[in-house]
C-alpha cells in the first residue's frame, strides 16, 4: 500500500456516522443500478428521486450520490465529523441533538452531535444527504441497497445499531441554503396515480375496467420498495379464455413474463400491487396497466390506509407530465444555482 | 404465433411473441431481442428477454415511443427467419430430492396448499399420473430443461422441460404465495422449473434443494468470481439426483472452495431436438459427461 493511500484510508477511517438506532427500515439509495433487469437485478435506489436529488444539491454533493432513505421513523445518528445536512421527502421533523431543523434546507451537523427526528407528519420516506455522500462501496455502478438479493448499500441490508456509515469528502458549501415552498411538490390526498392502460388489460372486461378507474382503493400494510399493494375496489372481472400452455390455472395467471417498473398486476383480480424500484423483474401475473414515470416518486410517499384513484391517461399525457417533472427539478436547480 | 405490442408506460415496450409457452416462440423472442441489441437503437436502455415475451426499457426523451415501436415492428419478419440454433451451455446441477429443509417449509404453509394431506413432491406425482415419488423424481430428471427466462429475483432461471408437450411436468402453484422459502429450493409452477436464488417468498411447489450456489453478490465462490448470476438465458440444465451424504459433501466443498461445477460448450439447434426429441436429449447427456 503506498503512502497516499494510507493517508487516504486514515482520513476515510474519520469520517464517519454512527448508527445509534436505525430507525424502521432506513437503508442507503442513490439513483439506482441500471442494466441488469434482464437476469433478475432492478434498478432500486431512491422511491422518490426529485427528493433525492433535491437533498444532494442542498448539500453540494452530486444529484445523483447517496444518500439514506428512512421510511416512517428516522434514524438516530451520530456525527463522529462536521457535515452539512439536508432531510427532504416525506415531512419527518429532524433535530440536532435535541433543537429542530427545517426541512429541505441545509444545517451544520458538528463532530459529536446527534442527529435524530420526530414523528412523521407527511408522506411516507424522507431522504437524508451528507455533504461527501455516503460512501459505501459501489456494485454495478450503484451504492443503493437491494436488500432482497443482499447486494450494494451497507453490507446489503437495511441499517442496524452500531453500524459505522463512511462518508466522502465534501466540497464546500454554505449551510442555509433552502428550496422555496411552492417547489418542494409534497404529497396531496386523495392521491391519483396516473396510468396508461396496456399490458394485458385485454383479459378483463371493459365494464370491469371501467369500475376499476372509478373505484377509489386504499393503500395496504403491505407497501414496500417492491412494489405497494392496494384494497377496496371490486374484484376485476376476466373475458373467459382457454388458458394457454405454460400459464397456470388461474384467469389471472400468463406464461411468466417481464414486468415493467410501476405496472399493475392483479393477483386473482383482487389486490392490484404496482411494482417499484426494487421490483421483481417478472412472473405470471397478468397486468392491467402501468403507473406513468412522473408518478413513481409520488407512490412512495403513500402511506398505508391512503385513498387512491387510479386515473386513465394517454401516451401524450404521461409525456406531457413526464416533461413538467423536469421542469419542476430545472427550477429547483435554478433556485439554488449561486 | 401472433406477436403483440403494447407500452407500459413511457419507458417499457412490451412484446408478447405468443401467449402459450413452446421453444418457438422463446427462440423468436431471442432473435428479435438480438436484433434490437445489434441496431443499436439510441434510447434503448435495457433489453429483457423472457419466457415467450421480452421488454424494452427505453429513455423518451431520447426516442419518442411511436418511432421505437415502429423500429421493433420492422426487425419483426427478419426475426422470425433467423435460424433457430444457439452456441450456450450444458450445465449439471445436483438435486437433493425430497430434502429435510423444504420438507420442514411446506410443512409450514400446509394450509395454503391444494392437498394439505400430501407433500408438494407426492402431489406433483399423483397429478401427473407418475409412480410415486421416484417415479416423479425419474420423470424430473431423465430430461435436460432449457433456461428460457432469468429473473423474478436476482439470477433466478426459469427453465422448460425439452420433452414433449404431453410428457411436461404440470402442476399449480400454492392457493397463497408462502413467504418462506429456503435459499436453492428446485421448484415447479405451471409448465416451469426454477432454482431460488435467495431465500425469501413463492408461490412454486417445492421438490428439493441443490447444494450449488447459482447467486454469490459477495463474488467469491470460484465460478461466480466474474460474474454474480449463473444462470443467462439460452442455458441448459441437467439434474442428477443426489442423496443426503453427496449433498454434504457438496455444501462442504462449496465452503471449502473446492466444488467445480461441471459445464460444457454445446451448439443447441431446435430443428434437430424437435427430429427425434430423444436422442437429441441423449447427445446432450454425452457432451455433458464426455462420450
Amino acid at each position: 500500500m503506498g503512502f497516499s493511500m494510507v493517508i487516504r484510508d486514515m482520513l476515510k477511517s474519520n469520517l464517519v456516522i454512527q448508527v445509534l438506532n436505525p430507525g424502521l427500515a432506513t437503508t442507503v439509495q442513490d439513483l439506482g443500478r441500471p442494466g441488469y433487469y434482464h437476469i433478475g437485478i432492478p434498478l432500486s435506489g431512491g422511491m422518490d428521486r426529485f427528493a433525492l436529488r433535491s437533498a444532494n444539491m442542498l448539500v453540494g454533493n452530486r444529484e445523483d450520490a447517496a444518500v439514506l432513505e428512512a421510511v416512517f421513523t428516522g434514524p438516530e445518528l451520530e456525527f463522529k465529523t462536521e457535515a452539512l445536512v439536508a432531510v427532504t421527502g416525506g415531512d419527518l421533523p429532524a433535530k440536532v441533538d435535541g433543537v429542530p431543523q427545517p426541512a429541505w434546507t441545509s444545517f451544520k451537523v458538528r463532530s459529536g452531535q446527534k442527529l435524530s427526528f420526530g414523528v412523521i407528519k407527511g408522506g411516507a420516506r424522507a431522504y437524508i444527504a451528507v455533504s461527501g455522500g455516503i460512501d459505501v462501496p459501489v456494485v454495478l455502478g450503484s451504492r443503493s441497497t437491494y436488500a432482497l438479493g443482499a447486494l450494494g448499500g451497507y453490507q446489503g441490508r437495511k441499517l442496524q445499531s452500531g453500524d459505522q456509515l463512511p462518508i466522502g469528502h465534501a466540497a464546500p458549501a454554505a449551510e442555509g441554503l433552502s428550496i422555496p415552498a411552492n417547489l418542494r411538490r409534497g404529497p396531496s390526498s386523495p392521491a391519483q396515480l396516473r396510468t396508461l392502460p396496456g399490458l394485458y388489460n385485454h383479459r378483463i372486461t371493459q365494464e370491469s375496467a371501467r369500475a376499476f378507474y372509478d373505484d377509489t382503493w386504499k393503500v395496504a400494510p403491505e407497501a414496500d420498495r417492491i412494489g405497494y399493494r392496494f384494497r377496496g375496489g371490486a374484484p376485476l372481472a376476466f373475458t373467459p379464455r382457454e388458458q394457454p400452455f405454460g400459464a397456470g390455472s388461474d384467469p389471472s395467471n400468463i406464461v411468466d413474463a417481464c414486468y415493467p417498473y410501476g405496472s399493475i398486476q392483479v393477483p386473482g383480480g383482487t389486490e392490484p400491487i404496482v411494482l417499484h424500484r426494487d421490483a421483481v423483474s417478472g412472473g405470471g401475473y397478468f397486468m392491467i396497466g402501468t403507473v406513468i414515470s412522473a408518478d413513481m416518486d409520488f407512490v412512495g410517499q403513500l402511506q398505508p390506509n391512503t385513498p387512491v384513484r387510479f386515473v386513465e391517461v394517454s401516451m401524450d399525457e404521461a409525456l406531457e407530465a413526464r416533461r413538467q417533472r423536469q421542469d419542476a427539478l430545472t427550477r429547483v436547480r435554478a433556485a439554488l444555482a449561486p | 404465433m401472433h406477436t403483440r405490442y403494447s407500452f407500459g408506460g413511457d419507458e417499457h415496450i412490451f412484446v408478447e411473441v405468443d401467449e402459450a409457452m413452446s421453444l418457438e416462440a422463446f427462440f423468436k423472442g431471442l432473435s428479435m431481442t438480438n436484433a434490437v441489441r445489434d441496431s443499436r437503437i439510441c434510447g434503448v436502455t435495457e433489453i429483457c428477454p423472457a419466457n415467450a415475451s421480452f421488454q424494452i426499457k427505453f429513455d423518451p426523451d431520447q426516442i419518442k415511443p411511436a418511432d421505437l415501436l415502429a423500429e421493433l415492428k420492422s426487425l419483426e419478419s427478419a426475426a422470425a427467419r433467423a435460424e433457430p440454433v444457439i452456441k450456450t451451455r450444458i450445465i449439471e446441477i445436483p438435486v437433493y430430492y425430497n430434502d429435510p429443509w423444504t420438507h420442514e417449509t411446506l410443512m409450514r404453509f400446509r394450509e395454503r396448499h391444494q392437498d394439505p394431506e400430501s407433500t408438494d413432491i407426492a402431489y406433483a406425482a399423483r397429478i401427473n399420473n407418475l409412480d410415486g415419488v421416484d417415479g416423479f423424481i425419474k420423470a424430473h430428471s431423465s430430461a435436460p430443461w432449457f433456461v428460457s427466462m432469468v429473473g423474478f429475483v436476482a439470477g433466478l432461471p426459469f427453465l422448460y422441460q425439452m420433452v414433449e408437450k404431453q410428457r411436461q411436468i404440470q402442476v399449480p402453484k400454492y392457493l397463497r404465495p408462502r413467504t418462506d422459502t429456503p435459499k436453492l429450493t428446485v421448484g415447479h409452477g405451471g409448465c416451469f422449473g426454477c432454482i431460488y436464488s435467495v431465500r425469501g417468498a413463492g408461490g412454486y411447489q417445492m421438490f428439493g434443494i441443490t447444494p450449488m450456489p447459482i447467486y454469490d453478490p459477495a463474488q467469491t465462490i470460484s465460478y461466480l468470481r466474474d460474474f454474480m448470476c449463473l444462470f443467462k438465458p439460452g442455458d441448459i440444465v441437467k439434474w442428477k439426483p443426489i442423496g443426503r451424504e453427496e449433498y454434504d459433501t457438496a455444501v462442504a466443498d462449496v465452503e471449502a472452495g473446492r466444488f467445480v461445477p461441471l459445464i460444457r460448450n454445446v451448439m443447441f439447434s431446435l430443428q434437430d431436438f424437435n427430429r427425434d426429441i430423444d436422442a437429441y436429449n441423449r447427445q446432450l447427456d454425452g457432451v455433458l459427461h464426455g462420450h
